[in-house]
């Protein structure tokens, strides 16, 4: 077990959790369009968020021992165990983000350090820096196509790929975890930014925001 | 626009992922005490500025946020190529010019855009 000191950073007092949209919905709203929508868009928050730093192959043994998934060694691969709730993402050559139901980070987190011992590794939690939004629909590509400086056309843009790109002005990690859904990852301070800019880009499409 | 291959990212990106840092394949002095202030000074201040090849160092900022060298030509602006760093470019200016003797007699200055 390593020394460095850690903590869970989810409390367990009654102060009242929000969202990194919770200040956006009050202020933008959450429009619905019905049944003419051609985009949904949801917000997937409070979910754990770790970053694992390292060797490619010791982070490999920890993560398939005590998550079972592999780390991804191809550069911009996702992978996602079969429920899609878990997921490990390619960011660079040393670095992956780990996203798990909101609740399992700390105890993902103490697992693999006790796993790793006193290997060369890094492991931060950053489940409250950032926030996923999910985009689905039939319009969700053509509006990635207006917003986002990568090609998103699905001919480089497969299933099972992740890209960290800019997102309007925004630094972006975009995922596409199945065929007809998309992920954006964003930072807290830039998630009513990016909201606010998904709800004009989408007007067009009859957003259905569900909350 | 450049469109840059990252070699961490092991594909194309968009200019505005990148931030470009200066002269690639600058080593700092092994024992810095032992410098003249010449030398010093050379490593800190002192860069070149070719009219031709040129290595460089970028970073995807946006991206892996990887350092990484690229070879570029800086009268064309083209990009020879990219390379991790700890690597040695495989396009230099002397692989880039024939030697004098063999250039033709007449040779104009510029390049057309
Ligand atoms: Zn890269």
């Amino acid at each position: 077990m390593s020394n460095a000191a850690t903590f869970d950073t989810r409390t367990d007092t009654a102060i009242p959790v929000e969202s990194p949209l919770a200040y956006s919905y009050r202020h933008s709203g959450a429009p619905r369009a019905g049944d003419s929508s051609r985009l949904q868009l949801r917000e997937r928050a409070m979910l754990g968020h770790l970053i694992l730093r390292g060797g490619a192959i010791v982070l490999d043994e920890a993560v398939r021992d005590v998550l079972g998934l592999n780390l991804p060694g191809q550069p911009q691969a996702l992978v996602q165990d079969a429920s899609g709730e878990r997921s490990i993402q390619w960011l660079s050559p040393d670095e992956w983000l780990v996203i798990v139901p909101g609740g399992e980070e700390f105890p993902l987190e103490t697992k693999l350090r006790e796993h790793l011992g006193s290997a060369h590794f890094a492991i931060s939690d950053v489940s409250g820096g950032q926030t996923v939004l999910e985009l689905s629909g039939e319009a969700a590509q053509e509006l990635l196509m207006k917003t986002v400086i990568y090609d998103v056309h699905p001919s480089n843009f497969p299933v099972g790929k992740g890209v960290t790109t800019i997102f309007a002005k925004a630094t972006t990690i975009i995922r596409r975890p199945s065929e007809e859904r998309w992920e954006l990852v964003v930072r807290r301070s830039f998630a009513d930014y990016c909201y606010r800019w998904l709800l004009d880009a989408a007007a067009e499409y009859g957003v259905n925001v569900e909350q | 626009m450049f469109y840059i291959y990252c070699p961490y990212c092991g594909e194309h990106r968009e200019e505005e992922e990148f931030h470009p840092k200066g002269q690639a394949h600058i080593e700092r002095p092994k024992e810095p005490e032992a410098c003249s202030d010449e030398e010093w000074g050379n490593y800190l201040f002192f860069r070149d500025n070719p009219r031709g090849v040129h290595h460089e160092m970028w970073v995807h900022a946006v991206g892996c946020r990887k350092f990484f060298n690229m070879t570029r030509h800086t009268v064309s602006y083209e990009i020879l190529e990219t390379y991790k760093m700890g690597e040695q470019p495989s396009i230099t200016a002397d692989s880039q010019n024939p030697p004098r003797e063999t250039v033709p007699v007449s040779h104009p200055e510029g390049v057309r855009a």
